[in-house]
């Protein structure tokens, strides 16, 4: 069963100007999606919906395989605890005036989790690979990476089944970039991943999944390795075809 | 430089305060007392003189003090929560709701803040400070909101709002954590320069008869009875205007300063 | 003879120093890629080859442009290098060009520009054609709708192309371009990618490639220099820089470009 699916899903912001059409995807437990598509995809309206933060006009969203109503607080709250975000720029992810402390245990204060928020602060921090003593810091003494470890240690402390980054390492400079997947990919063992991105490379290193985005409709879905070797669809091969490689 | 005005405006406010707080129990004469003859010149007896009733003037213009700071502060109390309030209301607000709002607020800085205050006094039928408080209070709300709905919708924009909805935070939880801790520095600023624009307001008003009515010596209303004879007697201007220009000034240097001291904490993106 | 010549640059910031004892050369025709991540001070050491460093930034060392030295002169003596021997494009058109000017009339300035340089008056029908022509050499479409129309109202692609006219525009021999494809999508990336690569062999213009994407650079770049925390770490030709780094940070940076490259297949 999945934990998380759209189901021929539309939506649009303004009547006559659909975002997304006839959109579906299942995400099953430990089988991690990417969702690549360029600006002007809908990809982010998708993360906006797999994220409960709006309904679609048409077709339905399916948390843990019931319809998720946003309109409903228990269906939401169930909902959180599914799904946890992590998003692109660090520098605007954390709260600047609050402590690292604050930021994780907001959380476990917002959907009354049970549980000692110094033990899960301690063991979000561990699982991010940082010091203990940077939950008493601010975003502020912390770079770009760290503050991303930040934010995905904030995702994790509900504990959720899936993780779902909106580019989580665009913003982040190479080395920093591989040190995050890594992260991911760590994480990825007990956390399914969603990841919505428009760069290949970082989906195909953590997603054996792909779904590629054209125009508010999707145009390839299967197995990365496969699409990546052999696309079927003109716009997935114009995609790669446009892909800057390395010299061999 | 910046140092300096901020610590002389500290000075020169915490001054009016203790004056203001003093004429609570003590005025080097009783402000009815008119023992001191018309218009007399600045004596041991009386340092600044005497007015029109044989009043003392210094005694007159340390109550001012205390009128000027109560109807200043009141008024940005006032308008800073009312602001505060309708500017958060208005940065969460949808679309249609929030073109209202920002209509009707762009309506109410159109009025000028002496027509309100008019309008105010005409309902409640006595002018008070109670009044000036409230006419300035609204005239002022209406500008801090139109700032608040700004600079709200710019936090509720960034992604740490999103990740404290998406971890089930409620509209009043954000607005608590997220959004006044944000805002604040920039409110804080904004209410200080008003607050030395209220005292300025304040004079205005009852200059025209519209504040608090005598025997409370306002600033404005010594200007106002020192008008006529300014040519004999250019103390009775000079001393209550100079302590409405201090004040102001010392307001306008705390205001910057503080700027400045948010400025520096606020956090640096290399 | 070369045509910029970089010796000992160094860029402070109240004392503290930003760039450091960078060399570079760059002879016509020539293409320089200069890589590195954020803070290295790749984007700093393009604007001081201009002499176009923000206020509060001081530059130190020999910069030569066309056997002219930059460092210290006033600007006044600089605006007839600008453009004329060096141009530059920047990673957000959104930013180089004005939002309140329709694009034609920016690109009208420096073919105005160039026009009074050379001595030759231009009449609206002439400056109608060099605006046309100046657009059909970004392999722009439809050079009339363009002209006529807003930033924000053409998308990011045409922009960027039509920053990289008006660089153009004023006849420059090396064109300087800062991540002038991060802000673009993929597609969008390999098309303006595609047109400097012809642009520059067309018309015999030196680059100066400024990245911190090394496959973009290694699409473009005949030489690459490495920059790291304000200095040079490395530098060689393309090929050699991308197979056999010498220096370790190199080393980690080709390194984990390769492994993203590689979670891609083979390739062609």
């Amino acid at each position: 069963m999945s934990l998380l699916a759209l189901e021929n899903v539309d939506f649009a912001y303004r009547p006559g100007q659909p975002v997304l059409s006839g959109v579906s995807l299942s995400v099953a437990p430990g089988g991690h999606l990417g969702i690549v598509g360029e600006s002007g995809s809908g990809k982010t309206t998708v993360l906006r919906l797999l994220l409960g933060l709006a309904a679609p006009q048409g077709g339905r969203v399916l948390s843990d395989g019931r319809p998720l109503d946003i309109r409903s607080r228990a269906a939401l709250r169930a909902h959180r605890r599914l799904v946890q975000p992590v998003f692109q720029d660090p520098y605007t992810a954390l709260d600047p005036r609050m402590s690292v402390r604050r930021i994780l245990t907001e959380p476990l204060q917002a959907l009354s989790l049970p549980g000692d928020p110094a033990a899960e602060v301690s063991r979000v921090l561990a699982a991010v690979d940082l010091p203990p003593d940077s939950a008493g810091r601010r975003p502020k003494d912390f770079s770009g990476g760290q503050r991303q470890r930040i934010a995905i240690a904030r995702a994790l402390i509900a504990r959720p089944r899936v993780l779902l980054a909106d580019e989580p390492v665009s913003a982040l400079d190479l080395s920093t970039r591989v040190r995050i997947i890594d992260l991911l990919a760590g994480l990825s063992r007990e956390t399914t991943l969603v990841l919505v991105s428009h760069d290949l490379a970082v989906v195909a290193a953590l997603c054996p999944h792909l779904l590629v985005l054209e125009r508010g409709r999707i145009v390839e879905a299967g197995a990365t390795r496969q699409i990546l070797d052999a696309p079927s669809h003109p716009y997935t091969q114009r995609l790669l075809a446009s892909l800057p490689r390395l010299p061999r | 430089m910046r140092r300096l005005t901020f610590r002389l405006g500290l000075v020169l406010l915490g001054l009016a305060f203790a004056v203001a707080l003093t004429t609570l129990v003590w005025t080097p004469w009783p402000v009815e007392d008119m023992s001191g003859g018309r218009l007399a010149g600045p004596s041991w007896a009386h340092w600044a003189g005497t007015d029109r009733l044989g009043r003392d003037s210094l005694s007159q213009v340390m109550i001012g003090a205390r009128i000027a700071l109560m109807v200043g502060l009141g008024a940005t109390l006032v308008g800073g929560l009312i602001g505060t309030v309708a500017g958060v209301l208005a940065g969460f607000a949808q679309r249609g709701l929030d073109d209202a709002l920002a209509a009707a607020l762009d309506i109410l800085i159109a009025f000028p803040t002496l027509l309100l205050a008019m309008l105010v006094v005409a309902a409640s039928e006595t002018a008070s400070l109670g009044t000036a408080i409230l006419a300035i209070g609204l005239a002022m709300s209406a500008i801090i909101a139109r700032l608040v709905r700004v600079v709200s919708k710019r936090v509720l924009a960034q992604d740490y709002v999103t990740a404290a909805r998406c971890c089930g935070a409620g509209w009043l939880r954000i607005v608590l954590t997220h959004v006044l801790p944000n805002i604040a520095p920039t409110l804080l600023v904004a209410l200080a320069l008003q607050f030395g624009l209220a005292v300025i307001a304040e004079a205005s008003l009852s200059y025209l008869g519209l504040g608090a009515p005598p025997p409370n010596a306002s600033w404005g209303q010594l200007l106002q009875q020192a008008q006529a004879t300014v040519y004999t007697a250019p103390l009775g201007v000079l001393v209550p205007g100079g302590a409405l220009v201090l004040l102001v000034l010392a307001i306008n240097f705390v205001a910057d300063g503080l700027r400045d001291l948010l400025d520096d904490s606020a956090e640096v993106r290399e | 003879m070369t045509l910029l010549q970089v010796q000992g640059l160094s860029v402070q910031a109240r004392g503290r120093a930003l760039v450091e004892d960078v060399d570079l050369t760059l002879a016509p025709g020539e293409r320089l890629g200069l890589v590195g991540e954020s803070g290295s001070g790749k984007s700093l050491t393009a604007l001081a080859v201009l002499g176009l460093l923000p206020p509060g930034l001081t530059a130190s060392g020999r910069v030569l442009l066309d056997g002219r030295p930059v460092i210290g002169q006033p600007d006044r003596a600089l605006v007839p290098l600008r453009g004329a021997v060096a141009a530059m494009v920047f990673q957000d058109p959104r930013m180089a060009l004005d939002p309140l000017m329709r694009l034609g009339d920016q690109l009208a300035v420096p073919l105005r520009r160039r026009a009074a340089r050379e001595g030759r008056s231009m009449s609206r029908q002439d400056l109608r054609a060099a605006q046309v022509a100046a657009l059909e050499r970004v392999a722009i479409a439809e050079p009339a709708r363009i002209l006529d129309a807003w930033p924000h109202q053409v998308s990011g692609g045409q922009r960027q192309r039509v920053a990289i006219a008006m660089a153009l525009a004023c006849g420059p021999r090396l064109l300087i371009a800062d991540e002038p494809t991060t802000a673009l999508d993929v597609s969008t990336q390999a098309e303006v990618m595609a047109l400097l690569d012809r642009l520059v062999r067309d018309e015999g213009l030196a680059l100066l490639f400024i990245s911190h994407d090394l496959p973009v650079v290694a699409g473009i770049a005949d030489r690459v220099t490495v920059m790291a925390r304000g200095r040079v770490v490395e530098e060689g030709p393309t090929a050699q820089v991308f197979h056999a780094p010498a220096q370790p940070y190199t080393q980690g940076l080709i390194a984990a470009a390769r492994r993203l490259d590689a979670a891609l297949g083979p390739g062609e």
